[in-house]
């Protein structure tokens, strides 16, 4: 069982408390507890099972401008002791940092709204054992399938966030994951693929079977692959990289990129970069969304922000520190972003395909190709070669490069979003891209 | 050495009970308890911005019956939280039939001192060299507009504890120093980064002002950057520094001979045991005993002792690294290549300092035998995909060559290539192997283990590069 809320907040205010009588002038805690149980199948049998229970507890002490912080699993008092003398002891001797402090007292959340994020159910591991069974029986249903492996996890997670300003809130959270992966296999080639499901309510979850048939599809469909030549040629993503590239967007405007110069989009609020059709939102309140909250992990509560209106950058993702650094008020987005997503475009998916005679339908990438200070992107890629709408032959071993400032402005997307993730795009066009092949 | 049951209301005679207990009739399992002190010290854009410490403790415990593991950790180390772990693996193992291997090898060798890196070296004395580095840097260059370098130091202590009792134990000692600068002229910014670490003390790796050459390093890096050009598009030959571009044999091959995905058939290495799979004169090795390495292990996280593992001998597949479980499937013994990145996580086979030893050819032959083709100094991360072979790796500085000579620099760019077939069209192997600086750390499963790499300079006759330029 996770822990209570009494339990978690009892913890923050010993350790608030602590803080305090060792001299620090301001402090902050986050307590959490989260219970894992997963389950996995391999080849229709029970290959693991794991269970976990993670505590964990990190503290923030200031004295004036100074700031330092601790952290650890274990929440015996007496090593709390140790700890938190030596983080105001270590704070004594950090220098001060002017832009140092606690959010301000007027950007706290006020109240916690019920998000509908928490799912009391608890499925025993025999139910996870029927649904793996049933997914795998799925999967493993055509012959070139050789490997099936698949996942289901129950997570129940609790917290408390308390600062020496009088907050102290937290709610409980529950996700429910399922995930198939399966390796095809024929003469020429040996392919992998995956499908996945995640939600808060048990309820909520794909069904098993249309799981397993769905990676066994994508993957059969990968065999045989090709390698085609070098050229400039319109990639299309897939909704699983689509929100890749999101996401990159969002590190470009966090404002500890901004602050530190390090980003291509550094100076361009107001500023035009996308193309005129582009929405971007980070909508923090959608009932049971994998990515909701009622505050950022410094209190500060967050409101839905546009960031990008049609093609125009309207916000950085702004924390305390480094707000206080662009003279910017915190919107609070310490951590990241809540639930990302493009607003869906006017072209339907399969009006999309048909838009180009020939391009290039991406699955998946490969590399840590982004770079964020020069907006240069470059992956190794997996996908199918798209003539007149139709999947014509499976393609791996090429690259896709660009760069993202232009990227960004030959953006066409479809009408196809849906909230499988946190951050959600729809299918994604971008023309004047670079394949490296043969 | 950590004490784990001092606070505790478990003893440790009652812990080997219920230990004994459970791994009754499995094959294998045992509980593994961890003590971690780790600390990071950030100076960023002129300031110290980050100084923080964490402590960490917890236990895995875990039962293996033929190809299943059952697993459960906590962080409390008592009696309840141990008896419900207890429960949780018999629950998952209903009926077990094997018989406990109690069998481990012994050692006496260590690769590193039993020292507290964090301890070693005062905040203040950490702080004074981070300013220290700030300033050099910037009155080095007008052009830099950011400097951010940091130290984390790590002190590991565990304890495995087999049914019968049977005890292991390993303190490990870890550190890392980086330092990135960026710099902007005429509008445009590119990055360069640096950094050393090991199993030692702050200062082996920072006495002499050795942190200066760090600096050195990261700010060359991104001068050559700045002058860059946009990287060609498509196959061509590549020539491979030595060192840290390694993280090429740790992508291609190195991930495809881990035991569990051969055991499981889906690496595309898993039916090629015996057969040619790299060039005539090709010799990798993955080592753990190498001293004072990141990734070397005096005994791997199931207690066996690590070893050196020759993997591919003159072209020839010969071994596939293992832990314990995977060697009892495939039939054959651990190679203390069971892993784990902490107590949270289950045991899975992984590299330690994977290395291509030396040939006898001079990196100017290769550049040399090139008309088109480009010379890869340094690289950010790696990616392999186990089942199609294919990986990709980034470079952070490269060059094109052009009729035998190094040209201009490019920008940094993506290559592509396949595991199983890009060994083969390795061409010539140099003579002047070289480790990496020690920052290495790879994930798989979720997992981040620190690791090693090392080679001389090869020359590959074709792989993809990923630029722009058709």
């Amino acid at each position: 069982m996770v822990k209570d809320q009494e339990f978690l907040e009892k913890k923050a205010s010993y350790c608030l408390g602590l803080a305090k009588k060792l001299g620090a002038t301001e402090s902050s805690v986050i307590v959490n507890n989260s219970v894992s149980e997963t389950v996995n199948f391999r080849n229709k049998k029970l290959d693991e099972s794991n269970r976990s229970d993670d505590l964990g507890i990190s503290i923030t002490t200031y004295i004036g401008k100074k700031k330092s912080s601790i952290s650890s699993s274990n929440l015996l008092d007496d090593n709390l002791n140790i700890l938190i003398e030596k983080c105001v002891e270590t704070t004594k001797n950090t220098p001060e940092d002017e832009f140092n402090s606690l959010p301000d007292k007027d950007l706290l959340a006020k109240e916690v709204k019920d998000l509908d994020l928490y799912d009391d159910t608890h499925i025993e591991n025999d139910q996870k054992i029927d649904y793996l069974k049933k997914l795998e029986f799925a999967a493993s249903n055509d012959k070139k399938i050789v490997n099936t492996e698949s996942s289901f996890t129950q997570n129940k997670s609790n917290f408390i966030l308390a600062n020496s300003e009088g907050f102290c809130a937290g709610y409980k959270t529950s996700s429910f994951t399922a995930s198939s992966v399966t390796v095809a296999k024929d003469e020429k080639s040996m392919e992998r693929d995956y499908e996945y499901s995640s939600k808060c309510f048990l309820k909520d979850l794909d069904d098993a079977g249309e799981l397993g048939k769905q990676a066994a599809d994508q993957t059969i469909r990968k065999l045989s692959p090709k390698k085609i030549g070098s050229e400039k040629i319109a990639i299309i993503f897939d909704k699983r990289i689509a929100k890749g590239i999101l996401s990159t967007f969002a590190s470009a405007i966090s404002s500890s990129a901004i602050s530190r110069g390090t980003s291509f989009l550094k100076d361009k609020v107001n500023q035009k970069i996308f193309s005129d059709k582009i929405n971007v939102l980070d909508k923090p309140d959608i009932l049971k969304g994998l990515g909701s909250r009622n505050f950022d992990s410094e209190g500060v509560k967050t409101d839905t922000l546009k960031l990008v209106d049609q093609g125009i950058l309207k916000h950085y993702l702004i924390d305390t520190y480094n707000g206080k650094k662009l003279n910017l008020k915190s919107n609070g987005r310490c951590g990241g972003t809540s639930n990302l997503y493009f607003e869906n475009g006017n072209i339907s998916f399969k009006d999309l395909l048909n838009s180009k005679s020939k391009s290039l339908y991406i699955t998946e990438t490969i590399g840590h190709g982004s770079n964020i200070v020069t907006g240069d992107y470059s992956v190794g890629a997996t996908g199918f070669l798209v003539e007149n709408g139709e999947f014509k032959y499976p393609i791996n071993e090429i690259t896709i490069a660009g760069n993202f400032k232009d990227m960004f402005k030959n953006i066409t997307l479809a009408n196809d979003l849906e909230f499988k993730y946190s951050t959600n795009s729809p299918t994604m066009m971008i023309e004047g891209m670079v394949v490296a092949g043969k | 050495m950590s004490n784990f049951f001092e606070k505790s209301d478990l003893s440790r005679s009652e812990a080997e009970n219920i230990i004994s207990d459970a791994l009754q009739k499995c094959d294998d399992g045992e509980l593994y308890l961890e003590n971690s002190k780790s600390e990071s010290i950030l100076l960023d854009d002129n300031k110290i911005k980050n100084s923080s410490y964490n402590s960490d403790l917890g236990f895995g415990f875990r039962a293996i019956s033929d190809e299943v593991v059952a697993y459960s950790h906590s962080n409390e180390i008592s009696k309840n939280s141990l008896k419900q772990s207890s429960e949780n693996l018999k629950s998952t193992l209903k009926s077990v039939k094997g018989t406990y291997n109690h069998e481990i090898p012994k050692s006496n060798k260590k690769y590193y001192e039993n020292i507290n890196p964090i301890e070693q070296k005062s905040l203040n004395e950490k702080i004074k060299i981070l300013n220290e580095v700030n300033n050099y840097l910037r009155s080095k260059d007008d052009n830099i507009k950011q400097v951010t370098a940091n130290f984390l130091g790590e002190q590991k202590s565990v304890e495995i504890i087999r049914s019968g009792g049977e005890t292991l134990t390993d303190v490990r000692p870890l550190i890392r120093f980086n330092v990135s600068v960026m710099l902007e002229k005429n509008g445009r910014k590119e990055t360069g980064v640096y950094g050393v670490g090991g199993r030692q003390s702050y200062d082996s790796y920072l006495k002499d002002d050795n942190w200066k050459s760090v600096c050195d390093e990261a700010l060359r890096i991104a001068s050559v950057n700045l002058e860059s050009k946009p990287a060609p598009a498509g196959e061509m030959k590549v020539v491979l520094g030595p060192g840290w571009p390694a993280i090429l044999i740790h992508e291609a091959v190195g991930h495809g001979l881990e035991g569990d995905f051969n055991r499981k058939k889906t690496s595309a290495f898993h039916n090629l045991m015996g057969q040619k799979v790299a060039s005539e004169g090709v010799t990798i090795v993955d080592d753990g005993t190498i001293d004072n390495r990141r990734g070397s292990l005096t005994i791997d996280d199931e207690g066996t002792p690590t070893e050196k593992t020759v993997l591919i001998e003159n072209g020839i597949l010969k071994n596939f690294m293992q832990d314990r479980l995977n060697a009892r499937l495939m039939k054959t013994k651990s190679t203390g290549s069971g892993r784990r990145e902490n107590y949270r996580h289950i045991v899975l086979p992984r590299m330690r300092n994977t290395m291509m030893l030396s040939g006898n050819q001079t990196q100017d032959e290769m550049i040399k035998a090139v008309d088109k083709g480009i010379f890869a100094v340094s690289f950010g991360g790696g990616q392999v995909d186990i089942t199609s072979g294919k990986f990709v790796f980034n470079c952070t500085e490269a060059y094109e060559i052009v009729n035998g000579k190094i040209g201009s620099p490019i920008k940094g760019a993506t290559l592509i290539g396949d595991g199983p077939s890009i060994l083969k069209e390795v061409s010539m192997v140099g003579n002047d192997m070289m480790m990496d600086p020690g920052i290495g750390t790879c994930g798989k499963a979720g997992q981040g283990v620190p690791v090693g790499v090392a080679q001389p300079s090869i020359l590959i006759n074709k792989m993809t590069v990923g630029g722009t330029k058709l």
